[in-house]
């Protein structure tokens, strides 16, 4: 079937915009999660919309599955392959198209990278806000798709909050333009987040914000994680809503010592990482309560330029990758829990690496309570792989049990799918499942994905047509 | 006949009528499940429902195709739980926005949501009609802020996406669906938003309308205002329109000095003007969307249709009023509007057969939700968009 169907797509597309070289198609196994792999069937190069489209249609045709793929940075394995089936990759489709900044538009394909939309207006005074920690590769597509956050988040939202509109082609193949002004459900609400689960965009209008006035950045060092987090909830309290609130702890601070020489204040037991930024009155004002509310640290250091403030960065940005430098192996998780449990979880999350002797390094951004607890364990060592992923897994459960959720900004992909029924009741996931099938009711669009069970959409519910049975047999009356 | 068991009903009468259609019950549920057994009911018996809030809106959209059941919802007016510390809060659907304001107030916090009629708007309302405020430039409208929600399909089956925290990508955003869907898709039972510290100060800047180049200086100031408002209440081209700048937080005062520099004239005040955020009549009411730069435009197009204006230049969102009279302006406006780059629909008419819509790209895949959430066209039948 695949090899009449890459006849199909080759007469569809340049010739080098399919691939079927089996080593070529490796190299598109997996995503940002490496431990998921599947070689794809076939990959294609799209270079436009309409040519989307009418891949989706062939496939459509063929009822094989579709999977879309930016730049494949995911963390939870949302654009794993199908070996049955095509993927799309937008690695082509990266044209910046309308810079409007009049209206504060800016309209992009999705190949685009996060960090070149703001490199495009930031000497005009603009950028885009959502600033996910791989923003410098991964793809405004994929940042729709997974809803992608950033440590900026806190106080300027997500990717849905800064999409106007998005073309789309649905998983039928048809093209279609979800705008936020138009009347009707707000579909593109819907669509971003979906995983790619209810078709690809193609076109994406986003929102540019204009660059504060004044930014301050402040690194604050406890002797104590709970003194930090102490720290946390009282900015809160004053109504201080900050850029960001990230907080490291030790063993974290650690591994970013020893990878990059970030040079954080020695002996903390954790660091604040503090950024306010707005109208130049108001971050002096926040500030000054700031200094005030820290003053249980026992350094705190003010970054008065824009590399003091990509110093006090680096150490944090870094240390996913840092902790590579202490641990052999390692599991990033992605775990949300209230602000105000955040103490609790932290200790529970202390006694199960102590219970099951692996180490967990916790990076988080501690002003919405998500947490990116690193596992870490030495793959060499026997059942060290298994202990972590208990671990982890456990982690998660801390998360559901404390009213938070499995993912904050990672997303569900394959990895936590089986996660979801803790989550969700089976009526909850089934009524999201609605909404997929209404998009794709043969499940052809990223199948596998989000969801634990795939649903049966079966026919098209038709609108009731001539008498109600109910009528009919007299147990009841039509007004 | 009693027809909803364990559930408070009672007849109908004129006064319940939504769009001229009187409903023969009206139920009273007290609680999610209450709202589940009653749909659960008019399923089994084909009746049509209608929710409804504060039912200050109700007659927004068209007449229903039926309505059996008005479910009026004042009774779950409960807050359900207020996590300062985590500036979240829960809700039943039937609380009113006034009420919830209060009791965030205690604490020092709100809900950032302005929406026309706060005082007897529900939050089930409020986020079934979408109908934004003036601060929506700063905070975002009401599916910004929602983090979870408790809906209840026409089967009566109860379902929840999103939850208590406000970073959460785990499953579909329900929320985002039922957020405008105008009663048409289920029934919303409980939201769950996020909240904003109550500002510490606000100033409002008046002046009379600036220039469109003054204009956008004011909306992209890193003096960061709040709200940009234009209320032209006499149709005519905007020679009466004024324009109201929000500034809230710390240092209000200086940084409403800084915006009236930039309007070159006005007044600095701790009162929001009388017009703020408000509907003064909705007997025919028409939403328009444009392109923040060209309100000016937009402003001119809607008062030469003889239409009032009252909205934000900084989302390009506005209320315009009229009468009866300038119903037929419609669809020469609309032309004129999507020209800009905009939209134009009508949120609330006398039915004459005026398209309220106009085209929308996303109405088969609208059509398909409709057919998989309410295949009976059971809830809201033919009042929104398409006839959905």
């Amino acid at each position: 079937m695949l090899e009449t169907l890459t006849a199909a797509l080759r007469s569809l597309l340049p010739h080098d915009a399919v691939i079927t070289d089996p080593v070529r198609l490796r190299t598109y196994e997996c995503d940002g999660l490496t431990y998921h792999r599947a070689t794809p069937g076939v990959v294609v190069l799209p270079d436009t919309a309409e040519q989307v489209a009418r891949v989706v249609r062939v496939c459509n045709d063929f009822g094989v599955p579709f999977v879309a793929r930016g730049s494949g940075t995911g963390l939870s394995g949302g654009a794993l392959p199908r070996e049955d089936g095509v993927l799309i990759v937008t690695s082509k489709m990266r044209r910046i198209l309308e810079i409007d900044l009049a209206n504060r538009r800016a309209v992009v394909e999705p190949g685009v990278t996060n960090l070149a939309i703001t490199e495009a207006v930031r000497d005009r005074g603009h950028y885009y806000a959502p600033d996910p920690s791989s923003q410098q590769v991964c793809s405004i597509g994929g940042n729709v798709a997974e809803n992608s956050g950033g440590a900026h988040c806190l106080k300027y939202g997500f990717t849905v909050n800064h999409v106007e509109a998005c073309e789309i082609v649905t998983p039928d193949g048809d093209l279609v333009t979800l705008d936020r002004m138009d009347p009707g459900y707000d579909l593109l609400g819907a669509f971003i987040g979906s995983e790619g689960t209810l078709g690809i965009a193609t076109k994406i209008t986003v929102r540019l914000c204009r660059t504060p006035e004044a930014v301050t950045t402040v690194l604050a060092a406890f002797e104590s994680i709970e003194q930090g987090g102490q720290a946390v909830s009282a900015i809160i309290g004053a109504g201080i809503v900050p850029a960001a609130i990230e907080m490291m702890d030790a063993l974290a601070i650690e591994a970013a010592e020893a990878a990059v020489a970030c040079a954080y204040p020695k002996g903390a037991g954790a660091v604040l990482i503090v950024e306010l930024d707005g109208p130049s009155a108001e971050v002096e004002r926040q500030f000054a309560q700031l200094e005030e509310i820290c003053s249980d640290a026992f350094e705190l250091r003010v970054a008065a330029s824009a590399e003091e403030r990509a110093a006090i960065w680096k150490g944090r940005k870094s240390a996913f990758a840092a902790v590579g430098r202490i641990s052999p192996a390692y599991i990033v998780q992605d775990g949300v829990v209230p602000r105000t449990s955040l103490p609790g979880v932290l200790a529970a999350i202390d006694r199960l690496s102590e219970e099951h002797g692996i180490r967990v390094a916790n990076v988080f951004h501690a002003g919405d309570g998500n947490l990116h607890p690193l596992v870490l364990f030495d793959d060499a060592e026997e059942g060290a792989g298994e202990r972590a992923e208990v671990v982890s897994g456990a982690i998660l459960d801390l998360c559901i049990e404390n009213g938070g959720s499995i993912t904050g900004e990672h997303g569900v992909g394959v990895d936590k799918s089986r996660y979801m029924p803790k989550m969700f009741s089976a009526d909850d996931l089934d009524t999201m499942q609605l909404v997929r099938c209404a998009f794709d009711p043969r499940g052809l669009s990223n199948p596998g994905k989000v969801f634990p069970t795939p649903r049966l959409c079966g026919e098209v519910p038709g609108v009731r047509k001539g008498v109600h049975p109910l009528v009919e047999s007299g147990k009841a009356e039509q007004f | 006949m009693e027809p909803f068991s364990g559930v408070t009903v009672r007849q109908a009468g004129a006064d319940d009528a939504v769009g001229g259609v009187q409903p023969r019950w009206v139920a009273l549920p007290e609680t999610v499940e209450e709202v589940s057994a009653v749909l659960r009911d008019c399923a089994e018996r084909d009746l049509a429902v209608v929710p409804a809030g504060g039912g200050t809106k109700l007659h927004w959209g068209l007449p229903p195709e039926r309505c059996d059941v008005l479910l009026d919802m004042c009774c779950m007016n409960a807050v359900l739980e207020h996590a300062a510390g985590d500036l979240v809060v829960r809700a039943q659907a039937g609380v009113t926005m006034d009420a919830l304001a209060g009791v965030l107030a205690e604490k020092g916090q709100e809900l950032a949501l302005d929406p026309p009629f706060a005082e007897h708007t529900t939050v089930g309302g409020t986020l079934a009609t979408a109908a934004a405020g003036p601060r929506s430039f700063r905070y975002g409208t009401a599916r910004d802020l929602l983090i979870g929600i408790t809906v209840v399909l026409p089967d009566g089956t109860i379902a929840r996406s999103g939850g208590k925290v406000v970073k959460n990508v785990a499953g579909y955003d329900l929320g985002k669906l039922f957020t405008g869907s105008q009663g048409t898709l289920g029934v919303i039972a409980e939201a769950t938003f996020r909240l904003h510290p109550l500002p510490a100060e606000s100033r409002w800047v008046v002046a009379p309308l600036p220039s469109g180049d003054a204009l956008a200086r004011v909306t992209a100031s890193q003096a960061e205002p709040s709200a940009v408002e234009i209320d032209c209440p006499g149709g005519a081209e905007g020679a009466d329109a004024t324009v109201a700048v929000l500034v809230e937080g710390s240092a209000a005062e200086a940084r409403a000095l800084e915006l009236r520099e930039v309007l070159g004239d006005g007044t600095i005040t701790a009162e929001r003007p009388e017009w703020w955020g408000l509907i003064l009549r909705d007997d025919v009411l028409l939403e328009l969307r444009f392109p923040p730069a060209r309100a000016l435009e937009a402003l001119a197009a809607a008062g030469e249709a003889g239409f009032a204006f009252r909205g934000s230049a900084a989302t390009g969102r506005a209320y315009l009023e009229g009468s009866e009279e300038e119903l037929a302006a419609v669809t020469g406006l609309r032309a004129r509007v999507e020209a800009l780059g905009g939209r134009l629909h009508v949120l609330a008419a006398p039915e004459t057969g005026v398209d309220r819509w106009g085209q929308v790209s996303g109405l088969p895949l609208m059509r398909r939700v409709k057919e998989r959430f309410d295949p009976g066209r059971r809830m809201s039948p033919g009042r929104f968009v398409g006839g959905i």
